[in-house]
């Protein structure tokens, strides 16, 4: 697109032209604000804006369909999962720069000249090439949607199906990493609750939330008993870590739980 | 006469969004209004009566109160979020609605023009992305009001609207495929000679389920579930913003009912009788009352879901998405696929591939059939005992449950004397 207005091309009308430094105005502020937000979610938000500005971007090229699966794809499931993986386990704390897998930094390093050299290399073809536009090279298909069908399972059909092999394949494995044989059926509503009323000890009343009067609303924050101290029992188990964690109230005391090492989880 | 897409003088298309914006809010008035009269009929009451004929503009009125109450902030909200929210949802809502067909090619002040604000070849998926972009508006509100009941209510939402939403974009594929293209006004013109609904009844029932699912609606209410949930996402949520979120979630129950027209129910097209009899009726502004018409039919039969059906367990709900709709929406596309290839490749005519599958579906049932009773016969099936009633079970005195009787007393004296010290701890 830079490329088609630096050239000066004729066909790029004034109504493109606003669009485009509009656009290209809340992409780059999208991803710069990405990168500068303190809260996680924000993060998350800044770069669902830049993926809806850059699906505008395709739709304005005559790429409707590419559009459309940006949207659906990347804004609707990949950043929706992104932001429901944040709002469950309230990450707000900072990020740790520890490298976890060796090597990391310069392999993102490498990756990322290399795709920098793959943008001038497309975007410098622009210039030199003269430029036909989507819509001449797909109306011998009959369209964007039936081009883009055409290249899919025709020409790069091979590509696709290993591609769709190793994503089930990735979806597989990770349900056989998570999966636990079960030793015992599961109990049943009925079951859990006969099971509570039965019991002498078992609170009857239902257990405390997590979060309530805390200062933070993510599950892993105990909520507060009336006397100040935290409710251990509101935080479910997978989330009861062994060291101890502080957290601020909202009226600024800081309280700290601990839970019993050894507890069965 | 067809006019193309994209023609249209700038004027008309301000007219257009206008109208549409209007129409929009217009039935959302109404649509409160109607569902209030006749969930109240349903539950042996009047519903509102008071204000205007019928009652009929108590919905402005309530409106204008909703608008006027104090705004509140919670003081642990994040603020730019909380803001942002319910605008994503109102205005997320209202866009869907510029691809829907409402009628034919019309005359509007001299120019010729389509009843639609704009139609491209993705237009089905575009009502979809924006459905998708407004879920943020719902997961938003509940993460940034930074309290426990909106938080997990959003949770709900976005994992129901995501699973829900794969549903429902397989049921669309058949018409689709059917229709051989996913632009509206080319899936209505489809429809000339027969509906889908009658073509592909089982994507039609697999969409209208979804749809309730997709739009948080009775019985698939969970994300606002009032007895688990206080209000869900929007608990906090007060006047303005408040009224947005009931306005997008009205109007997001028009435009699901709008596609189901659209893409099942033949569109603006008259129904089967008044079309064959009357040859005007697919032409002019007529096609405007039948699509309204069915509109509020689907409108009618959501309101009818509310009124008649309990809330469904959220496990058993997603249970119902995941394991029911996807599995068989998947097979339906196979059926419809291999058949479309059948016809069109191998140029087998309709009725011998009916003659072909019906034997095949026969020879399972019979099959399923005959393995039911050989397994049957070889395990008898085992009655589960059920266990004697404990009145003192864990030496606290319990009810009996429906169905078993309390023992007499020595009985049960004798329990409390066994049972009384080892059950505790």
């Amino acid at each position: 697109m830079t490329a088609y207005l630096a050239t000066g091309v004729a066909t790029v009308s004034a109504g493109e032209t606003f669009a485009f430094w509009v656009l290209a105005i809340l992409t780059v502020g999208g991803a710069i604000g990405m990168l500068l937000s303190r809260k996680a979610v924000h993060s998350a938000l800044w770069i669902a804006l830049t993926m809806v500005s850059l699906a505008v971007v395709y739709l304005i090229n005559a790429a409707p369909f590419l559009s459309m699966v940006q949207i659906i794809v990347y804004t609707g499931a990949v950043m929706m999962l992104f932001l429901f993986v944040l709002m469950l386990i309230g990450v707000d704390a900072a990020d740790s720069l520890v490298e976890t897998i060796k090597g990391q930094r310069l392999a993102a390093v490498l990756v990322g000249i290399g795709f920098g050299l793959l943008l001038l290399a497309g975007v410098g073809g622009l210039t030199v090439n003269e430029i036909k536009g989507l819509d001449a090279a797909t109306s011998q298909a009959g369209g964007n949607l039936e081009a883009v069908a055409q290249l899919i399972f025709g020409r790069y059909v091979l590509a696709f199906e290993v591609t769709s092999a190793l994503l089930i394949t990735a979806a597989v494995g990770a349900i056989v990493y998570t999966h636990r044989e079960r030793l015992v059926g599961k109990p049943t509503q009925a079951m859990i609750s006969r099971a509570r009323f039965t019991s002498a000890t078992a609170p009857r009343s239902p257990m405390p939330a997590p979060g309530v009067f805390a200062n933070h609303n993510a599950v892993d924050t105990p909520a507060l008993l009336p006397d100040g101290s935290p409710a251990l029992d509101s935080v479910p188990a997978p989330f009861q870590v062994e060291e101890a964690r502080t957290f601020t109230t909202a009226d600024g005391r800081v309280i700290t739980a601990v839970y019993p090492e050894g507890d069965d989880k | 006469m067809s006019v193309p897409f994209g023609l249209d003088p700038g004027w008309l298309i301000l007219l257009k969004s206008l109208v549409i914006f209007v129409f929009l809010v217009l039935v959302t008035l109404f649509t409160i209004w109607l569902e209030r009269r006749i969930v109240a009929r349903m539950q042996m009451r009047i519903g509102p009566n008071r204000v205007g004929p019928f009652g009929l503009v108590q919905g402005l009125a309530d409106g204008v109160k909703l608008a006027l109450k104090q705004d509140i902030i919670p003081a642990l909200a994040d603020r730019s979020v909380f803001i942002l929210a319910p605008i994503i949802s109102a205005t997320t809502c209202f866009i869907a609605f510029a691809v829907i067909p409402l009628g034919p090619t019309v005359s509007i002040f001299g120019t010729w023009t389509n009843l639609q604000l704009t139609d491209f070849p993705v237009a089905v998926l575009f009502v979809l992305a924006i459905a998708s972009i407004g879920i943020y508006g719902i997961v938003l509100a509940g993460w940034s009001s930074g309290s426990t009941y909106p938080l997990l209510g959003a949770l709900r939402s976005s994992a129901q609207m995501i699973s829900y939403e794969i549903a429902m974009g397989l049921s669309l594929v058949a018409v689709f495929l059917y229709a051989g293209s996913m632009s509206t006004s080319e899936i209505v013109s489809a429809q000339q000679n027969v509906w889908y609904v009658v073509l592909l009844l089982p994507s039609f029932v697999i969409y209208a389920t979804s749809m309730v699912g997709e739009t948080n609606r009775a019985p698939f209410d969970l994300p606002e579930a009032e007895g688990e949930l206080v209000g869900g996402f929007h608990t906090e949520y007060s006047s303005l913003k408040f009224a947005l979120f009931f306005l997008a979630e009205y109007i997001n129950m028009v435009t699901v009912s709008a596609l189901a027209t659209t893409l099942f129910l033949g569109g603006w097209r008259a129904p089967a009788p008044i079309s064959t009899n009357w040859e005007g009726a697919n032409s002019g502004w007529w096609p405007l009352v039948w699509f309204v018409a069915k509109l509020f039919a689907f409108i009618f039969v959501f309101i009818w879901l509310r009124g008649t059906l309990p809330r469904l367990r959220y496990d058993q709900f997603m249970k119902f998405g995941w394991k029911v709709l996807i599995p068989v929406s998947l097979v339906w596309i196979v059926i419809v696929a291999t058949a479309r290839a059948l016809r069109q490749s191998a140029n087998v005519d309709s009725s011998s591939l009916l003659v072909v599958v019906g034997v095949i579906l026969t020879i399972l049932v019979v099959l399923s059939f005959v393995l039911d009773a050989m397994i049957s016969r070889r395990m008898p099936r085992e009655i589960e005992p059920e266990p004697e009633f404990d009145a003192f079970a864990g030496g606290f005195p319990v009810p009996p449950l429906p169905g078993q009787k309390l023992p007499t007393p020595a009985a049960s004296a004798q329990t409390i004397s066994s049972t009384g010290g080892d059950s505790r701890g």
